[in-house]
């Protein structure tokens, strides 16, 4: 997929391609979440421009890399890059959230081009670790790649996925975190905190990373050396803003649930150099 | 049955390549014939039944047959969300096995005991719910199981239960089985309360009342001819089952009754209470305490038809 010199130029434009979609689609559909997808915005053109192998025009197909959105509330911003990619028509932003719409608030694998559907947080490192484990069975050399959010972390469910994960040495799996420190009720280290994070999970026998989540290039570095350590699952922590883009945004709380106005809508994309 | 349930797995295995066995810790003694045979096809998730179903969702989805397995509530209740959102709702090939429905465990206490697991799995969509009431029943289901696509809830005996059919049975997944005719009145049940239940109607029937005793080994989708066919040829209707009444199969024969407008002259739900049981005992000692042993279901029946 490396096709083009300018790659980092061209992926960080997806990313503002994809704040811009998750703005507008999030005014229009008067739902919440966009905190959480625009911390997202950059591992999600890395991902889909450098590292999934996908095809916009089989999105069924055999070979294709598994990519689970655990964090299912910022489906939305999968829906935009999806739509960018061709996997359907951008005319379906129109319908985010909205009466006899094709995209619901959580993400859907009615959608083509989605793997799984979740919404509740903590179920998607499990399925992938399944998806991951019958590859392997299969020998096939298709990645299974689970992003998952701060709350996901809070849940047992993930846990119990981490300890099997490396008991059985899943190294086709890779996790990445949405890292932005901030959940539903408050700040993920007032709530539950992580840290010492990445020592909890290299304590659990993972392969562990941690970059600017922001930083398409130190996320094309990673991503681009799967697995991290043969034998091990790979947990890349990405740290990022929440709301990033947005200045008002940026690392509240109250974007997690609020929904966009018009003057804020207007805002936000003039702060994105939007001029329509 | 789970032994025979293991072997009959065992042996459809050995051909369909695209079994798996995904277990949380239990089912010691039984388990071993699938985990020698087909060690890359068997995993042991630990004391964890949320990531069991979610692990069995990810095989499955991979076009793989994936079977979970344990005793009670435990693949059902901890893991609900799972099932649910994992499973049902992407339709995926798992089938969720639980050992001893019911009061089965009954001396280990509440926590065992698998009372509203048949209302709470037939709530789901795409979900299948199936008791067997004898190893004929549960040897069919087997291959019935695994020969369905798509979710199947598989409510599995824990002993040596006796024959309730004599000889070999016609099966199909959703069809009722008659176990004996009678024109006063049907008797449905399902799962393992088949030992009671006949042994019921024969005791019945040396006093005069003549039962039709019918199988709904199948409670979703559930057999509504056979119901309609019942209630309009022997007027009375009674369900016993293994289970609380709300929501399980008394509750799901009076939904077909009412949707089809077939008033049957007499109805009786017999299972257990809106309770959590306090008592201590035996299997057998429970059922015949909540109303389930073969005396008292023959006295309920013979109350009802006076």
């Amino acid at each position: 997929m490396k096709k083009s010199e300018n790659w980092v130029e061209d992926c960080n434009r997806l990313a503002r391609t994809v704040r811009v979609h998750c703005l507008r689609m999030t005014h229009r559909g008067k739902s919440g979440h966009v905190g959480s997808m625009l911390s997202m915005a950059e591992i999600l053109s890395v991902l889909y421009t450098r590292v999934l192998r996908v095809d916009p025009k089989r999105p069924k197909w055999a070979g294709r890399d598994r990519f689970v959105l655990s964090k299912g509330h910022g489906g939305c911003a999968v829906y935009a890059v999806l739509g960018e990619l061709g996997f359907f028509p951008k005319r379906w932003f129109n319908g985010y959230y909205r009466d006899n719409g094709k995209l619901m608030g959580h993400i859907s694998h009615h959608v083509p081009g989605v793997e799984f559907s979740t919404g509740s947080l903590g179920h998607g490192l499990p399925v992938a670790v399944g998806m991951a484990l019958a590859a392997r069975h299969a020998g096939k050399t298709h990645r299974v790649i689970c992003l998952m959010s701060d709350g996901d972390c809070d849940e047992g469910s993930t846990w119990e996925a981490i300890l099997f994960a490396a008991q059985h040495k899943l190294d086709n799996l890779t996790v990445i975190v949405d890292y932005n420190k901030v959940q539903a009720l408050g700040y993920s280290k007032d709530v539950l905190d992580l840290e010492p994070f990445a020592r909890k999970l290299e304590d659990c026998h993972w392969a562990v990373k941690e970059v600017d989540g922001h930083d398409v290039v130190a996320l094309d570095e990673a991503l681009s050396k799967l697995p991290f350590e043969q034998g091990k699952p790979s947990w890349l922590i990405c740290h990022t803003v929440k709301g990033k883009g947005v200045s008002w945004m940026e690392n509240t709380v109250s974007c997690h649930y609020g929904s966009v106005t018009d003057e804020e809508l207007a805002r936000a994309l003039r702060e994105l150099e939007v001029t329509q | 049955m789970r032994t025979l349930f293991n072997k009959v797995l065992v042996d459809i295995a050995k051909k369909d390549k695209r079994i798996w066995m995904i277990l949380a810790d239990i089912g010691y003694g039984e388990i071993e014939p699938f985990r020698d045979a087909f060690p890359d096809r068997w995993f042991n998730c630990g004391v964890a039944e949320q990531n069991m179903t979610g692990v069995a969702c990810g095989v499955a989805m991979e076009g793989n047959i994936a079977i979970t397995y344990s005793i009670a509530n435990f693949p059902t209740l901890r893991c609900l969300e799972q099932i649910r959102n994992d499973v049902c709702y992407h339709n995926a090939n798992v089938k969720i096995v639980i050992i001893g429905g019911g009061l089965a465990y009954g001396p280990l206490g509440v926590s065992h005991q698998a009372t509203e697991d048949i209302a709470i799995m037939r709530a789901l969509p795409n979900m299948v719910v199936f008791c067997p009431c004898d190893f004929a029943e549960a040897d069919a289901g087997v291959h019935a199981m695994i020969a369905h696509r798509g979710p199947f809830y598989y409510r599995c005996g824990y002993k040596k239960e006796p024959p309730v059919h004599k000889g070999k049975i016609a099966f199909q997944l959703g069809k009722a089985i008659q176990v004996r005719d009678g024109t006063d009145a049907t008797i449905f049940f399902t799962g393992t309360i088949g030992n009671q239940v006949l042994p019921a109607a024969e005791a019945l029937e040396k006093r005069g009342i003549h039962c039709r005793v019918v199988s709904l080994h199948t409670v979703k989708p559930i057999d509504r001819k056979a119901i309609v066919k019942a209630a309009r040829e022997t007027g009375a209707i009674i369900t016993v089952e293994e289970h609380q009444l709300q929501g399980g199969l008394g509750s799901a024969v009076s939904e077909v009754l009412c949707d089809e407008g077939v008033m049957p002259k007499k109805f009786l739900r017999i299972g257990l209470p809106d309770v959590y049981v306090s008592k201590v005992g035996t299997h057998e000692w429970l059922l015949n305490e909540y109303g389930l042993s073969t005396p008292k279901i023959a006295a309920s029946i013979r109350k009802l038809l006076q």
